[in-house]
């Protein structure tokens, strides 16, 4: 097949782009049905970005779900991998409410999930796909490494009841540190450790340098060390970044979680970590590692402003001699031009060039660009 | 360039000249006029006034990568962005009034009138009371006293608005003051110069105590 890939918007791209991606790396590719029992979801609703789900009752009176979340569906749908990591990739639309918009919205969502036996070369190869996505949608990203391990030993030293822990994991992704001081000082703890903690971010070597003189106690620094590392002497040095302002519900995630980021683009566009505590939840002993690229946000990234529907208009007269105008517009479709042909211009068209099928020949009439 | 949402009116005046006094001037936003957007290349940064309830969203969707916004706001609309510094200006606090004399029959549903339904919700879902919010956009302390609410859930900054209209302070919810708040993406990218204006505020804020 041969096609002029200018046609494809910035989302299309990448889908094909990171498609050929995790397939490089024995990823398969995982298609599922866009419906799912609403049962499903309603026992892990925190896990979903939004707890609104579009339901209807099937056939057999089973109440169904459009599908909110892809992850669930993979744990529900794989077994345990003993012994050996389940790899799958996916591109899947899936159906929820957007932050600040009332409204149900089809989200164009791709990803992976690595089940099974999870070891440290998983993990950076997760780690590593997850920048090289990021960096096939533009060379300026940033790929923000945090570790819930780290996070929680810091929180659990402190003491504080299970209420105030989750005010101060709110702050900690809010870098909110006049709030972490207020409430420690009400609950009379020290907000020292947990202050440094959010206060220290960017490059990994120094963070970790940091980490090992604030906690050296705690065994996840070297484990959060090993992977920046790895990752920087791969070709992502200056783009992986260790920020504790990157959390994930302590129910559901354990060890590491991460954000991705790319310049002009206004959120993550990716986001995933270690889900070993949700896949406990649903009664599998697999540990779990994944992540998923919003590639809705990246419709409008790139875009060069063309503000042209069509590069020319080819005007003809009823009766026009067909093989005339078919020639015509075979000449410039050949060239690489987009045309549409008409016998009255249609209004609020944007056009580069105005042409008409004379008798004689062709007749440029404008020149826009 | 770092985009700066200010917020329009007084507390906006009061941010630019602690934004000015830190080394990011921008003399032009002194004239009179109406225009909204001011820039000085030098210093690297670019400001627009907005209104005050509409920070928030600029700074989410990445127009502004950073703009102060009242605590109030933040709680109401929990827009994803970061929370870098308490500008310590603009204080005021979120608090629940009621008719001098109130009692708080617990046995029926509270009516509360308010401009801040989220707020609302959370505070008397933590304390696990039932209530009705009726939500309104101006003029709250009339509610109680036409009977509309039983008591109404708004900013208190001295108190006297409330005491012209025979109402009284009975529960504080939070206080409240102006945030510098970031986008979350430009934070990444421009993380150098958020820095910057972050570390002069504090200066500023120093030298001013």
């Amino acid at each position: 097949m041969n096609f002029n890939s200018s046609v494809l918007r910035s989302d299309e791209k990448a889908v094909f782009e990171l498609r050929s991606l995790y397939s490089s790396y024995g990823y398969s590719r995982y298609k599922m049905s866009k419906f799912e029992e609403y049962d499903l979801y309603v026992r892990n609703k925190e896990f979903l970005v939004s707890d609104r789900v579009i339901t209807f009752t099937d056939t057999n009176g089973k109440l169904m779900a459009l599908k909110p979340d892809v992850t669930l569906s993979i744990i529900r749908n794989s077994e345990d991998a003993d012994g050996y990591v389940r790899k799958v990739y996916y591109d899947e639309n899936v159906y929820r409410v957007s932050k600040g918009n009332d409204a149900f919205g089809e989200i164009m969502q791709t990803g992976l999930e690595c089940i099974g036996d999870i070891d440290d070369y998983n993990i950076y190869e997760v780690l590593m796909l997850a920048s090289e996505s990021l960096k096939r949608i533009s060379d300026e990203y940033v790929l923000d490494l945090s570790h819930m391990g780290v996070v929680e030993y810091v929180l659990d030293s402190m003491g504080v009841s299970s209420e105030t822990r989750e005010k101060l994991l709110l702050c900690v992704g809010e870098k909110n540190v006049h709030e972490i001081r207020s409430v420690c000082e009400k609950e009379a703890v020290s907000s020292a450790a947990l202050e440094k903690l959010v206060t220290t971010y960017g490059n990994g070597e120094r963070v970790c340098a940091v980490l090992r003189e604030l906690i050296p106690e705690c065994d996840h620094v070297a484990s959060l060390e090993k992977m920046v590392s790895a990752l920087e002497k791969n070709g992502y040095a200056g783009h992986v970044n260790v920020d504790f302002s990157v959390t994930g519900n302590v129910r559901y995630y354990n060890g590491f979680v991460f954000k991705g980021f790319v310049n002009g683009i206004a959120s993550g566009v990716l986001s995933g970590g270690q889900y070993d505590k949700l896949m406990a939840r649903m009664n599998r002993r697999s540990r779990a590692i994944g992540f998923a690229v919003y590639l809705d946000l990246l419709e409008r990234f790139a875009d060069n402003g063309d503000s042209y529907d069509v590069d020319t208009v080819i005007l003809y007269d009823e009766g026009a001699d067909l093989d005339a105008l078919n020639g015509v517009i075979k000449m410039l479709t050949d060239s690489g031009r987009s045309v549409t042909a008409q016998r009255r211009l249609p209004e609020k068209l944007h056009y580069k060039q105005l042409l008409r099928l004379q008798e004689r020949g062709v007749e440029i009439l404008e020149n826009n660009a | 360039m770092l985009n700066v949402a200010l917020p329009k009116g007084r507390l906006g005046e009061k941010v630019y000249d602690m934004f000015a006094r830190a080394g990011f001037e921008c003399p032009s936003i002194l004239e009179k006029g109406r225009k909204l957007i001011f820039e000085n290349p030098e210093a690297g940064v670019r400001y627009f006034w907005v209104k005050p309830s509409d920070v928030a969203i600029y700074v989410e969707r990445g127009a502004a990568d950073i703009g102060v916004a009242g605590k109030d706001i933040l709680l109401e609309y929990e827009p994803d962005v970061y929370e870098l510094f308490d500008l310590d200006i603009g204080k005021c606090r979120m608090a629940v009034a009621a008719k001098k004399g109130f009692r708080d029959n617990t046995e029926r549903t509270l009516k509360v009138a308010t401009k801040f339904s989220n707020i609302t919700r959370n505070h008397y879902a933590a304390i696990g009371r039932d209530i009705d919010i009726i939500h309104l956009n101006g003029s709250i302390e009339i509610a109680p006293i036409l009977g509309l609410s039983d008591v109404i859930v708004d900013i208190v900054e001295t108190g006297s608005t409330l005491k012209e209209n025979d109402l009284e302070v009975i529960d504080t919810i939070v206080p409240i003051s102006a945030r510098l708040i970031a986008n979350k993406a430009s934070f990444k990218f421009k993380s150098d110069a958020i820095e910057r204006i972050m570390a002069g505020l504090e200066n500023t804020e120093k030298v001013t105590k």
